[in-house]
């Protein structure tokens, strides 16, 4: 089986979805499955103008190339794609994508829902809230994360 | 480990309640581990002190590596300390 193409990138810019998805299955017949999740910024009530997201350069590249390799480990995928973006991001932006690959499906979508839990809870990002007029509000982080992640660790 | 200065990077709202998103000290030998380190660093202001006000919520690094409190220092050339993450 070939190696695991694995794209990890950190990044203040907005993140072309279609073209990276399609550079994971060009010139492939390989591929059965193709996975793809979208982690959007979200306005509940209008209140949000903006999202600031802190990270720690070098470690967060770091911490998700680690989480993706582990998943390239556990599942057989031909392609992963991790991408996370820093700085101000507003509603309706993408914040998060990632994309995984396999011959089949079950891999991909467990390889997807992995790295996503891993992302949520390991990865040095720190979200700000910027309501329209108001000081920033940093976000908590939800336990819920942590037992979402903690479930891929339990003997199958 | 004792007279190596040591380089601190804070993220969020440590970053804030410190007052400083980094700086380099130099640790006394008796600061063995993180949790050491963290003790030591709530003493140097009332900024350090309301950052480390609850040392269990404060994660940290060494040399971008996820570690525990009870991890020591010796070999640390980066330390960084920050709140639960919030990414994804």
């Amino acid at each position: 089986m070939q190696p695991c193409h694995i794209v990890v990138r950190v990044q203040p810019q907005d993140i072309d979805i279609l073209a990276e998805s399609a550079s994971l299955t060009a010139g492939r017949t390989d591929i059965g499955a193709l996975v793809t999740f979208t982690g959007l910024c979200r306005d509940e009530g209008a209140q949000l103008a903006a999202l600031d997201i802190e990270h720690y350069p070098g470690m967060a590249e770091a911490e998700i190339a680690r989480v993706a390799n582990d998943a390239a480990g556990r599942w057989p995928l031909s392609g992963l794609i991790a991408i996370h973006r820093h700085g101000l991001i507003r509603p309706g932006e993408t914040i998060v994508f990632v994309a995984t690959a396999s011959a089949h499906r079950r891999a991909a979508f467990e390889a997807a829902d992995f790295l996503m839990d891993y992302l949520k809870t390991s990865a040095p990002f720190w979200k700000k809230e910027h309501a329209t007029g108001a000081q920033g509000i940093w976000v908590a982080a939800k336990t819920a994360d942590d037992a979402d992640a903690a479930r891929w660790n339990k003997p199958r | 480990m004792s007279g190596q200065p040591l380089r601190l990077v804070y993220f969020a709202w440590v970053r804030e309640r410190i007052g400083l998103a980094e700086e380099t000290l130099t640790v006394p030998a008796d600061v063995l581990t993180i949790a050491d380190l963290a003790i030591w660093l709530a003493a140097r202001s009332d900024g350090h002190a309301s950052a480390f006000a609850m040392p269990e919520v404060v994660r940290a690094a060494i040399d971008h590596v996820h570690v525990k409190p009870d991890t020591a220092l010796a070999g640390a050339r980066e330390i960084a300390f920050f709140p639960p993450m919030t990414g994804g």
